[in-house]
């Protein structure tokens, strides 16, 4: 399946992932972000209980310096 | 801050929260984020303005962030909208902050009009404040020196109004005093100068106005000597403060009045 993240395409086996598994692959487990899929925020206790399907559009954010 | 000499606290309060400083620092521009902490413990700042931003996905897991120098426990995070140029990418941003940092309420709105200059769109800054102050959010608000839209956006429930001096980034100092004084004068609520300040006699310019506090990234970490210039900007805010509090004699502009004794001159 092939994921919008991040404004890039990036593409997994399987047909769905969960986010949870989804920052496991993307080796960013233990850091602090939010994701929006599709427009709409995922809350973090959400994280193993939906799914990310083929074509979905994923933003992760996190804070960096700014003024 | 305390008074020392009525001994009473002066703290800063927005939004229920009391602070001891009134200096309030960005975090970007730095050369590192070991310099960042370093600056921020120098200006002795309490709340640090931080962007929201996609998070780099080709990083090594041990890659350090910002969050690992600043922990969010030890600071007041203001999340800001820098960068956003209409109200729905603001709103957005703001409620990924808040997923981000855990349900934390407090954010900086701006939403730009123009890439060139960083002047605040007001009439998008209006209906993003609306939205998100029904959303549960304290807002306090990057505005223009216009003393009609700053009772706006107080009105409709801005916790803290905060124009700027001069233009992000400028270093050009406070160009108009006279509209900053029209806002202090309005306004019920901490008013907080968040842009143009270049060096530490601007701050203290702003202070002595009576602005609640300041708001300022360039000016410490565009310094040569950025932990320095934090040091000088809490002296200046430090200073201003304590002047406006002490109240400034009147000006004279015509006449002199000696200093020293008139009678028992040496004849």
């Amino acid at each position: 399946m092939k994921i919008h993240i991040n404004g890039n395409i990036k593409e997994f086996k399987g047909i769905k992932t969960t986010p949870e598994e989804l920052i496991i692959k993307l080796n960013l487990n233990g850091k602090r972000f939010a994701i929006e899929r599709n427009g709409e925020i995922i809350p973090k206790k959400d994280f193993n209980k939906i799914y990310i399907n083929d074509g979905d559009k994923i933003e992760i954010i996190g804070a960096v310096g700014g003024g | 801050m305390v008074d020392k000499i009525s001994n009473t606290s002066d703290d800063l309060t927005i939004a229920g929260l009391s602070f001891k400083s009134r200096l309030l620092i960005g975090t970007g521009k730095y050369n590192s984020f070991k310099e960042t902490r370093s600056a921020i413990d120098a200006s002795q700042s309490e709340i640090v303005t931080v962007a929201i931003r996609r998070v780099n996905l080709g990083q090594s897991p041990d890659e350090a962030s910002l969050l690992d120098f600043i922990p969010p426990e030890q600071f007041t995070y203001l999340p800001n909208t820098a960068g956003c140029y209409s109200s729905d990418e603001a709103i957005r941003t703001l409620r990924l902050a808040r997923e981000l940092l855990d349900g934390h309420n407090l954010v900086k709105l701006e939403v730009l009009g123009d890439p060139d200059t960083l002047y605040p769109n007001v009439v998008e800054t209006i209906k993003a404040a609306k939205i998100l102050i029904k959303d549960g959010f304290d807002v306090m608000v990057y505005t223009s020196d216009d003393p009609i839209i700053a009772k706006q956006l107080e009105e409709i429930g801005c916790c803290a109004i905060m124009p700027l001096a001069s233009l992000i980034g400028s270093g050009m100092g406070i160009l108009n005093p006279w509209n900053l004084e029209i806002i202090i004068d309005k306004a019920n609520v901490p008013v907080i100068v968040d842009a143009g300040v270049g060096t530490a006699s601007d701050a203290t310019i702003a202070m002595e106005l009576g602005c609640d506090g300041i708001l300022m990234n360039t000016a410490i970490a565009l310094a040569h000597n950025p932990i320095l210039m934090a040091s000088a900007m809490r002296k200046a805010i430090e200073s201003g403060r304590e002047a406006f509090l002490a109240g400034r004699m009147e000006k004279k502009p015509y006449r002199a009045s000696p200093s020293s004794p008139v009678k028992g001159l040496i004849k």
